[in-house]
């Protein structure tokens, strides 16, 4: 604590002395330098950020008017849409902000592929952030049950019964999770404890450590560079300003951008044409009328797509995991000694140019029938081209950067723009 | 940069999702939840020719009058029949069991019909019945086939005949056709529109909150447009000594 801090009188004196709230904010945001040429990329964290508390705020209200229960679910949901006062508002905006929260996931996420924020130091960050993508699908697909509509039913169903695939033990742990023999109330009940606290806690914990660990080492940039290296004579970084005001002014205009998009969809298209909210979520869970196509929300599809393309079922279930599971090793796969995209080998901008296209392409065919045909090739054709694509990044980003195939350029010593 | 960005966006958003039930082309309800007179007509051809067998359990009464722009007094002498009390849901007169029986099915609720089928499904169904004396009730229906409803709205349509086409196990309903002397009280322009606003109530009815939503709407974005505006001249006075 600085002097000036400590011959601070007032009530933020007497807190300070009790509880470090001027260090902290000084550390955090006051006192924050982060590099200034953030891009456009840069702007998605703040608005998961934002769109986690969205989440959180209202799915405290609509957890006031909701019944977790198999009778009572449905007809609570619609309790809310027509007689609780702005209960429409409140759930169109945690529906669309689920679906929003993945759109600016993907999109930070993308960020860190593009400028190298996973590479060393940054490793942890990384990590932290898959463990977040990962409980952010678990809190998805768990809330995505509890309008109890068709689609929540039959999709629950069908994903569960993946777990079914494992060998040996699968039927049992599938079981153990539905705590039934189909989905059923109880599997709403135990959803729901899960969705509204086990998960948000882990959420919000983990988002902690996601943003402790970034200002540890400090925030990657568009050029990659080592901020750290240049300071100035009081030890601030050249390259750097403060958090706050700098950021946070020009967070807020990213957020107004971020609220006219978001206000387009919870007021003019709440449904976004069938992908936010499914036609057959409207209506009622029924055990024994399975929807004509049940696709999961379009935030899954991308895996959804790998799962279908392999012909084994296990085998499927096994490379959905396992394209979760090498993001987590991204850090250790590149080998790369350099971060930002700007600089790196043509190779590698090829390469991530086509994961980024995989990724999009299977996320839309997740969307579609297996047998559908497009440009001659049925569905899970495609989806097993972009599969291979997909995996393929992985492989050759290794042998790209540890074989010393890379010929990256010439990093500059301070940001550029 | 920001052009890729917005580009992804747009690429994740376009595009029309899969409806279900039932295919083949659907006619365009061109639905306008904010038309009273329209709503008004539907709610009044809905009363009469649908609360007989259909319920629609989520939709109170008292949420009729400022949707339709008329009184709760006018709503009860027009369109409740029976007894009522402040609260109540519209619900069928036929019991679902007996439904049942008739029918082979009991009459679905058509609370969100609107939003799980769609608007356009509604109004292509209302457009597809058929004279088809091989059925249990006497009609079908082109969309949905073997449809247990039959034609309630025929003495305002008419009788439509099928005209078949292929032939052997392919053969199938190509289209509908009212013949001579089979004409009902109203022209097929009326009977559209007629539908149409059955289907502009069923909307209505589906999501009571869309015409006001869309109405808050655009103010909310209005507002967010100067408030954004203003963020960014904030922004470029910060930004004035980094560059």
């Amino acid at each position: 604590m600085s002097d000036a801090t400590k011959a601070q009188g007032g009530l933020l004196g007497w807190v300070d002395a009790r509880f470090p709230l001027t260090r902290m904010w000084n550390e955090h945001i006051g006192e924050y330098y982060a590099p200034k040429n953030f891009n456009l990329w840069y702007y998605f964290g703040s608005l998961a950020l934002f769109v986690l508390v969205n989440q959180l705020l209202t799915g405290i209200w609509l957890t006031m008017n909701y019944n977790p229960s198999a009778d009572g679910a449905f007809a609570s949901v619609e309790y809310i849409m027509r007689d609780v006062e702005w209960g429409w508002l409140i759930r169109y905006m945690h529906s669309t902000g689920a679906s929003a929260f993945f759109v600016v996931v993907y999109l930070h996420m993308f960020r860190a592929l593009l400028y190298g924020s996973y590479q060393k130091p940054r490793e942890l960050i990384w990590v932290f952030g898959m463990i977040i993508y990962v409980l952010l699908m678990a809190e998805a697909f768990m809330g995505y049950l509890l309008p109890w509509g068709q689609m929540s039913y039959w999709g629950a169903q069908v994903i569960i019964s993946l777990f079914g695939a494992i060998p040996g033990i699968g039927e049992e742990l599938a079981l153990w999770i539905r705590g039934d023999y189909n989905i059923s109330g109880v599997t709403l009940n135990r959803f729901f404890a899960l969705h509204v606290v086990a998960l948000p806690l882990a959420l919000v914990g983990l988002v902690v450590f996601h943003i402790l660990a970034l200002h540890e080492v400090g925030s990657n940039n568009p050029d990659g560079v080592d901020i750290k290296k240049n300071k100035d004579s009081s030890g601030k970084p050249k390259d750097g300003i403060p958090f706050h005001p700098y950021y946070t002014v020009k967070d807020t205009f990213g957020l107004g951008v971020f609220l006219i998009f978001f206000s387009a969809v919870v007021f003019f298209a709440p449904e976004m044409g069938g992908y936010f909210l499914e036609p057959p979520n409207f209506e009622p869970a029924n055990p024994l009328q399975t929807p004509e196509h049940i696709a999961p929300v379009w935030y899954f599809t991308a895996f959804y797509s790998v799962l279908r393309a392999i012909p084994d079922k296990f085998g499927g279930v096994l490379a959905m995991g396992l394209a979760i599971f090498l993001l987590f090793l991204l850090p250790w796969i590149d080998r790369g000694k350099v971060r930002s995209i700007r600089y790196r080998g043509l190779g590698h901008k090829i390469a991530l140019g086509l994961f980024a296209v995989a990724f999009v392409c299977l996320s839309y065919l997740g969307l579609q029938a297996p047998s559908d045909v497009y440009f001659g090739l049925t569905v899970t054709l495609w989806a097993q081209i972009w599969t291979a694509v997909y995996f393929g990044f992985f492989i050759f980003l290794f042998t790209y950067t540890a074989f010393g195939f890379e010929k990256p350029k010439p990093v500059p010593e301070r940001v550029t723009d | 940069m920001k052009t890729i960005a917005f580009a992804i966006m747009l690429a994740l958003f376009s595009g029309t999702a899969v409806a279900a039930g039932g295919g083949g082309d659907l006619m365009d309800a061109k639905v306008d939840v904010s038309n009273e007179a329209s709503l008004q007509r539907g709610a009044k051809l809905f009363a009469n020719n649908c609360m007989g067998c259909h319920s629609a359990k989520f939709v109170r009464w008292n949420a009729l009058p400022e949707a339709l722009g008329v009184s709760m007094e006018t709503i009860e002498e027009n369109l409740i029949y029976g007894s009522y009390e402040a609260g109540d849901t519209i619900n069928a007169a036929m019991r679902p069991a007996d439904g049942s029986e008739w029918f082979g099915a009991a009459p679905p609720d058509l609370s969100l019909t609107a939003r799980a089928r769609g608007e356009d499904w509604v109004y292509t169904y209302l457009n597809s019945f058929y004279r088809d004396p091989d059925a249990s009730i006497g009609w079908n229906n082109k969309l949905l086939k073997n449809s247990s409803m039959p034609h309630v709205l025929w003495r305002l349509q008419g009788v439509p005949e099928p005209v078949y086409e292929g032939s052997g196990d392919s053969i199938q309903v190509a289209s509908l056709e009212i013949p001579e002397g089979q004409g009902g009280t109203l022209t097929e322009a009326e009977y559209h529109q007629a539908t149409r606003d059955i289907t502009n109530f069923m909307a209505f009815m589906a999501e009571p909150v869309r015409a006001k939503r869309q109405e808050i709407g655009v103010w909310v974005i209005g507002f967010l447009v100067v408030f954004t505006i203003l963020a960014y001249f904030l922004k470029r006075e910060y930004w004035r000594d980094v560059h």
